[in-house]
């Protein structure tokens, strides 16, 4: 009995309403956080970084703006990876056409510019539901994947579509390692992760929630639809936008819009389904989960393969994830729809009882 | 009793409801007067349900009109509604399922909140920019209503997980949340034990008396509604067959005939 709550008796609602309520996680929030900005920098190499930190943390964020329209609105979205593209050209945009556009605002132009898209293609939400919703936010995808690689304005008319962008600083500090980029990438997730937190505790967060899960009852106590779904729309696909302008300019550098294509709307999809619908810490989860397993079959399958004698080819490899990944989601969609979070949480649940059963 | 009932706060009138072929409501017309208990009954299908849906704007009437303090209406607009003071519960539970029960009586509040999404996504312990400390004053609110419904050991409980009976409490303590002028309670207790209704009419009663709060209520049990009402409306096939006080309700031909094999 380590784990748990005795001897905590909250005497206040503020006590009662911290964002983490048990003393134990807020230690453990607290040691997550000590580790990612001073342990990892010590340890991690170069690899690490490029491979997998990075792209980790940019997904989780992107994950949280997903899951905050999927999972806490239950509005489906196909349309992510664009709201992603949106955010990363438009930040584009504004770093080469505006003079001494600072690196952030850059990055925030691209959100706002996400959320202006994400809210338009949000319009169909208001008349429509679940498979039709869904067809609705694929023509953005759609959409988008035409315009930028049609529409010369938004490339800068480079011939190719592809676009880059360098020597990125923040007041003079230059973001350039990957060590830079790791701990660039990382503010932005704690920020971010925190106000996410922050909105979906708050009152917006239970209009969310409640038009998700009775929209009648929603409506009969004062709540507006429109204003939910839209302000879900706009806030996810802010986050989701400064995701992919963060993915553009500090983990590929160089992007074509191929970099957010369908498939990118549906690993965010996964991410949150596996992670957890309807929870901060499950987009972690879900993002660190695709962006490992990856890595860890191709260094597993082979392995497996040379102890009962079979060469296994790359190809074979990347099948298998493929299909490792379509077992997971139907598994995870039929036995636990609340994802790794819910597994994480009734671990907890079990750890307070501690070493009683019950 | 003591209570004193006002002037007619909620009238209904000439309401006519249709959808497609099938006439829910026929030219519906009776009042609600400030501080009473109204009880709507009726056998299954008799357009109850619908009827509070009208005053609600969940359904739009094609004609007749509402008048609710003075201000007629042809047609409701549900945030209106709320916003006037009308609160509602639901014959099928319509609470949050993902949610605790504290979140789900927190949206009751919802409508009282000023902090904008900026100041709720700043909020802080530290009471910059005003979220948190409007927060803690609708849990205070809150804990007031979990205290008078005797759920505070679920406080904190997903609502799935609760029994039917507590579900229907936590229906209650979100339309409570709401302060509301008029409480309308669809089939309140419905499903219930003889216990759990006992528990439920007092409450009723003891929002009635202590905060003046008007009830109109859908209810089934005939025991309850005669016992509790101060007048009582009754509904047949879409038609009102009868108004009046329990006991002229009772004694009313028509209504004998309605209900003739099927009240139990
Ligand atoms: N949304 C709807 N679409 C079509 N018909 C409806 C709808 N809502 C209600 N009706 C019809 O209107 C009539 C009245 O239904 P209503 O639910 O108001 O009855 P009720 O008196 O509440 O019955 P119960 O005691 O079973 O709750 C029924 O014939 C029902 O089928
Ligand atoms: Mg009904």
């Amino acid at each position: 009995m380590i784990y748990q709550e005795n001897g905590q008796l909250k005497i206040s609602y503020r006590a009662d309403q911290q964002i983490f309520p048990i003393l134990q996680d807020r230690w453990a929030v607290l040691a997550i956080l000590a580790l990612a900005f001073a342990g990892i920098p010590m340890l991690a190499d170069e690899y690490l970084f490029r491979a997998i930190l990075i792209p980790f943390l940019i997904l989780s964020l992107a994950a949280i703006g997903v899951n905050i329209l999927v999972g806490y609105c239950g509005q489906i979205s196909m349309g992510s990876g664009a709201f992603m593209a949106v955010g990363a050209y438009m930040a584009y945009n504004a770093y080469v056409r505006i003079d001494a556009m600072p690196l952030i605002g850059a990055l925030l132009v691209g959100g706002a510019s996400a959320t202006l898209v994400g809210m338009f293609f949000g319009i169909p939400s208001l008349r429509v539901k679940g498979l039709y919703l869904a067809v609705a936010t694929l023509a953005a995808q759609f959409f988008c994947d035409w315009a930028f690689l049609r529409i010369g304005w938004f490339t800068n008319n480079s011939s190719s579509g592809s676009v880059s962008v360098s020597n990125l600083d923040v007041l003079g500090w230059t973001v350039s390692s990957p060590l830079e980029k790791y701990l660039f990438c990382l503010s932005f997730v704690v920020v971010f992760a925190l106000i996410a937190k922050n909105l979906v505790r708050s009152a917006i967060g239970r209009e969310w929630m409640a038009i998700r899960d009775m929209d009648v009852a929603a409506t009969v106590i004062g709540i507006r639809p429109m204003y939910a779904k839209l302000s879900a729309f706009a806030v996810s696909s802010f986050i989701v936008g400064v995701a992919g302008a963060l993915w553009g300019f500090v983990h590929l550098g160089a992007w074509e819009p191929s970099a957010f294509s369908i498939d990118r709307s549906f690993q965010l999809l996964f991410m949150v389904i596996i992670g957890g619908m309807g929870s901060i810490m499950g987009s972690f989860f879900g993002a660190a989960f695709i962006v490992v397993l990856p890595i860890v079959l191709s260094q597993l399958v082979p392995a497996l393969g040379a102890l009962v004698g079979l060469s296994i080819s790359t190809a074979a490899v990347s099948h298998i994830e493929a299909m490792v990944f379509g077992a997971l989601i139907v598994w995870f969609l039929i036995v636990e729809p609340h994802g790794l979070a819910k597994l994480w949480s009734t671990g907890k649940q079990k750890l307070r009882v501690w070493p009683f059963p019950h | 009793m003591s209570k004193k009932i006002g002037d007619v706060i909620l009238d209904v009138q000439n309401i006519s409801l249709r959808f497609g072929g099938v006439k829910a409501l026929t030219d519906i017309s009776f009042n609600v007067r400030e501080r009473e208990i109204r009880s709507i009954i009726g056998p299954n299908g008799a357009g109850k349900s619908s009827m509070l849906n009208c005053i609600n704007g969940v359904y739009q009437p094609q004609e007749g009109s509402i008048v609710f303090r003075g201000q007629t209406f042809s047609q409701m607009n549900s945030r209106q509604v709320a916003e006037m003071g009308i609160a509602r519960t639901f014959q099928n539970l319509a609470l949050f399922k993902g949610m605790s029960v504290v979140d789900n009586i927190m949206t009751g509040r919802n409508l009282r909140i000023k902090s904008n999404l900026f100041m709720q996504a700043i909020r802080n312990p530290f009471g910059i920019g005003g979220a948190q400390r409007e927060e803690e004053q609708h849990r205070e609110f809150v804990e007031h209503i979990i205290d008078f419904l005797e759920i505070q050991a679920y406080r904190k409980t997903p609502v799935g997980q609760l029994s039917y009976g507590l579900q229907k409490r936590v229906d209650l303590g979100r339309a409570l949340a709401m302060e509301p002028k008029v409480l309308l309670l669809d089939e309140p207790m419905a499903g219930m034990n003889l216990e759990e209704k006992q528990d439920m009419s007092r409450f009723i009663l003891d929002v009635n008396d202590e905060f003046g709060t008007t009830v109109v209520l859908i209810e089934h049990d005939m025991g309850v509604v005669m016992d509790i009402s101060d007048r009582v409306v009754v509904l047949d096939y879409g038609r009102k067959i009868g108004d009046g006080t329990p006991e002229e309700v009772r004694s009313n031909d028509e209504v004998i005939r309605a209900y003739l094999g099927t009240t139990n």
